[in-house]
């Protein structure tokens, strides 16, 4: 172990590597409930130390983990296998704003909100908004292909990344992708956004820039039923208007948040939405219009526009702080993430509420509506014996019943650690061997990020195994 | 065929036959509708495949649309535009195959605003040369459930499997529609303008396509002081290509081009360049324009003696592990990508 930290530090820096048992317990999870134990961690500031630092591990014969900002919920980046942890947050440098080609070059670390706030000023933006964009990264969101309240009529994040230099797991570098709008031969940057670390590290990564637009109107609606809530999404949809955003939250987070922040939502509303609409000023207008009929069609009791850009932010802060605010109601929570057709959202919800119900625990939902991408979020106290069986249960309940009505099991968080095992509910042994075929081909190895995503056994012919050193 | 009542258990059948003949095949071509069929190197004789067609499922409330990959684009676009809605993959020839169309990976004049074709695809099935029918992406319009197999499948010119279906998103149509033009340069025009669909500039005039609230697109022609037009000629020439190029380039070797006596087009914005000559010299001056500025030329149409691509693939130690992933002989639609096909020494028979 000695030898792995000296050479790690030799190669990045004294100060660069450590294995001290305090280091090896703030890396052995990210913000999932996974732990791992890594063999050593290391903070590299340049894509050749990070080359440098994988093929220390690979001569060690360790495999690697790439970290961001470890605010993942999958256990993406837990440790497993006793690897080498390489931490992205000292790559923190916006490299380049190319303002002609509105493109921005970034080392991985950089956080999301900061990469915007440094365009801030030439009237541009990053457009992919995780709700923890103030804490996590570039190459976190990159590896995740994370999403966020502003997605939905823009895209995730693979929409907006153009090229990637990325460290593959023999210590080589390729880039994939380019500002040219097509490559020959297959799209290996479209393959490596959203693989979770396990096909490289990505060290530069190219972000499309979108020009902010001239109006952003932010609408408050307040529904006495989760169902009318629900409805009006899909109305909104199928009047043929692609908000910007479209959020939902129900009558115990909006309590919360109401608590905490004071934002002005109605504290005994069932369900309340953020509808936000941009563009140009008359068309906003009459998007505003018909997202009001909507509503009212669903009896919505509150409809309220933001006056200002001050309501509009105080709107958005409520909605962000959902998490701190649940903080305040009980110690621990698990935050679900997935996905169903929008047009089921109103009896998946049901569902969502009976299986908590049945388990005793309280749930909460707040959650991308517009996509379809629930985030059921079950609250406890994982002091009370035995309470983790029912979250767990209750959770894979939740899972089950959004892939039975058509669903799939993750719309951002990624599969990581946490829902390897639900693979094979939505693929088969042939889907799950092609992923395979693929991730092995970026990293032939198989020290990038091991035994995250596909379950043991996806190979074709693979023994299934138990994992080493993961505690789920 | 009623696209709208279509018969999912006989596209079934259609693609269990289609399994066994890609399984029992020693070089597999699929075929669309031959609307890009010049697109990459000439295919090499071998067992002609086709994906079956019709609207498998689609759901106006959702923005999402399955269709099996045999069907035509005019008849998706047929049964979405009954709800308003549209998908928009925009080929050239409206005749293409939805499979054919995601397989040559080209996208349409609108990427500025929409984006390019990959976007549009959710979930992908497919055939491997063994006969087996994979699934990748899933059906939802957001999902992170593992790789990303839609992406590779797109643009792959059917090297790695045969599409069979694939989930696609849709979008409503835009209220209003209208094209514009003006002698302005193109880049002022873009200031000006907020999410226009496309600008187009061939070296003299700016043609833009304005889309979505009246209200708005009115708005915009007042802006930019534009003057309605009717919809551009792509370049005519039976020798045709289209450059890739970083997009802040495009006006210098817009000259380049014209020097080179090609009829040229540019997305502006987006770095796509159509260009069309009536010899295949004019291709050959058009890449080496393009290359002098760090791009490349797709060769689409025409010109047969002209490379494909150009260019060595990028990453090519990578690009040819994932094609050994799936294809380990080499018999998925050889010759297309020629680069990636497995030493000929080492085929099979
Ligand atoms: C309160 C809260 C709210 C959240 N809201 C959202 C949301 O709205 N939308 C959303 O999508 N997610 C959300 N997340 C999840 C999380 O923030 C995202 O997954 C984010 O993209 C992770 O970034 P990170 O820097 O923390 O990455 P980490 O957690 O450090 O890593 C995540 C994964 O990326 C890999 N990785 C990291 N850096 C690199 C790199 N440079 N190259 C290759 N692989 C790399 C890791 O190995 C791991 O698999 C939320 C999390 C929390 C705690």
């Amino acid at each position: 172990m000695h030898d792995l930290v000296n050479d790690l530090r030799a190669a990045l820096g004294t100060d660069r590597a450590r294995a001290e048992p305090l280091e090896l317990a703030l890396y052995a999870r990210d913000a999932g409930v996974a732990r791992g134990r890594a063999a050593a961690v290391c903070w590299p500031s340049s894509t050749d130390d990070v080359a440098a630092a994988v093929r220390i591990a690979r001569r060690h014969g360790r495999p690697f983990v790439a970290r961001g900002s470890g605010t993942g919920l999958a256990g993406g980046a837990t440790p497993v296998g006793d690897p080498v942890v390489i931490v992205t947050t000292h790559m923190n440098r916006v490299l380049e704003v190319d303002t002609a080609n509105r493109v921005a070059w970034v080392e991985p670390g950089v956080l999301n909100l900061d990469l915007t706030r440094s365009v801030h000023h030439l009237g541009l933006h990053y457009a992919p908004d995780p709700s923890s964009q103030q804490a996590c990264t570039v190459g976190g969101n990159v590896a995740t292909n994370a999403g966020g309240p502003h997605c939905l009529a823009s895209g995730v994040t693979s929409t907006h990344v153009l090229a990637l230099d990325v460290v593959l797991a023999d210590g080589s570098l390729a880039r994939l992708g380019g500002l040219e709008p097509d490559q020959p031969g297959y799209d290996l940057r479209g393959c490596f956004v959203g693989s979770e670390g396990t096909m490289g590290i990505a060290t530069r990564i190219a972000v499309r820039l979108s020009p902010d637009p001239p109006a952003v109107r932010t609408l408050l609606l307040g529904f006495d039923s989760v169902d009318d809530a629900a409805a009006t999404v899909s109305g909104i949809i199928a009047a043929g208007i692609v908000p910007a955003a479209l959020e939902m939250m129900d009558a115990l987070i909006t309590r919360a948040v109401e608590d905490f922040v004071g934002a002005g939502f109605p504290r005994d509303a069932a369900a309340v939405l953020l509808v936000e609409l941009d563009g140009l000023p008359d068309g906003v207008d009459a998007q505003i219009g018909a997202v009001r009929a909507v509503a009212s069609e669903r009896s919505a009791r509150t409809v309220r526009v933001a006056a200002d850009e001050a309501e509009r932010a105080l709107l958005w802060k409520g909605r962000k702080s959902a998490f701190g605010a649940i903080a305040r109601i009980a110690p621990d929570y698990y935050l679900h993430d997935a996905v169903v057709p929008r047009t089921r959202l109103v009896d998946v919800l049901e569902q969502v509420y009976a299986i908590a119900g049945e388990h005793r625990l309280t749930v909460m939902n707040v959650f991308h509506a517009g996509d379809g991408n629930l985030h059921p979020l079950i609250v406890f106290d994982a002091r009370e014996p035995g309470i983790w069986d029912r979250v767990h249960a209750a959770g894979d309940e939740i899972l089950r019943a959004c892939v039975e009505a058509g669903g799939v099991l993750s719309g951002e968080h990624g599969i990581g650690l946490e829902k390897r095992e639900a693979m094979p509910w939505i693929f088969s042994a042939d889907d799950l061997d092609a992923q395979a075929r693929l991730r092995d081909a970026f990293d032939p190895t198989g020290a990038a990020n091991p035994q995250k995503v596909l379950p043991a056994g996806s190979r074709c012919g693979e023994a299934t195994r138990v994992p080493e050193g993961a505690w789920i | 065929m009623d696209l709208t009542e279509p018969d999912v258990a006989s596209i079934d059948v259609d693609v269990a036959r289609l399994q066994d003949a890609v399984r029992d095949a020693t070089r597999v071509v699929p075929e669309g509708a031959r609307t890009q069929w010049e697109v990459g190197g000439a295919p090499r004789a071998g067992t002609l495949v086709r994906a079956p067609a019709g609207v498998v499922r689609y759901e106006p409330a959702d923005l999402t649309v399955t269709v099996a990959a045999g069907t035509p684009f005019e008849h998706l676009a047929a049964v979405l535009r009954e709800h308003g809605q549209e998908c928009p993959l925009d080929p050239r020839d409206a005749r293409a195959t939805v499979g054919g169309l995601l397989s040559a990976g080209l996208s349409g004049h609108r990427r500025l605003r929409l984006g390019p074709l990959r976007n549009w695809v959710l979930e992908v099935r497919f055939v491997t040369a063994e006969g087996r029918l994979v699934k990748g992406g899933g059906p939802t319009v957001k999902n992170v459930s593992g790789y990303d197999l839609p992406r590779l499948l797109v643009g792959s010119l059917g090297t790695i499997g045969v599409l069979t279906q694939v989930t696609l998103r849709a979008e409503p149509l835009p209220a209003a529609s209208q094209w514009a033009t003006t002698a302005r340069p193109p880049s002022d025009v873009r200031a000006e303008l907020f999410r226009p669909s496309s600008i187009l500039f061939d070296g003299r005039r700016t043609r833009v396509l304005l889309e979505g609230e009246p209200a708005d697109v009115e708005a915009q022609l007042r802006a930019g002081a534009l003057e309605p037009a009717e919809p551009p000629a792509w370049p005519p020439g039976a020798n045709r290509g289209r450059i890739s190029i970083a997009p802040d380039r495009v006006e210098r070797l817009g000259a380049r081009l014209t020097n080179a006596g090609a009829r040229w087009l540019a997305e502006v914005g987006v770095g796509t360049v159509h260009v069309a000559g009536d010899t295949p010299e004019t291709l050959t001056a058009a890449r080496e324009a393009a290359a002098e500025h760090g791009g490349w030329l797709l060769r689409e149409a025409g010109a047969p003696a002209l490379d494909p691509f150009g260019v060595p693939l990028p990453n090519f130690g990578l690009q040819q592990r994932v094609k050994a992933a799936f294809d380990p002989h080499g018999k998925m639609n050889p010759g297309r990508i020629p680069a990636i096909d497995p030493d000929p020494a080492r085929e099979i028979a």
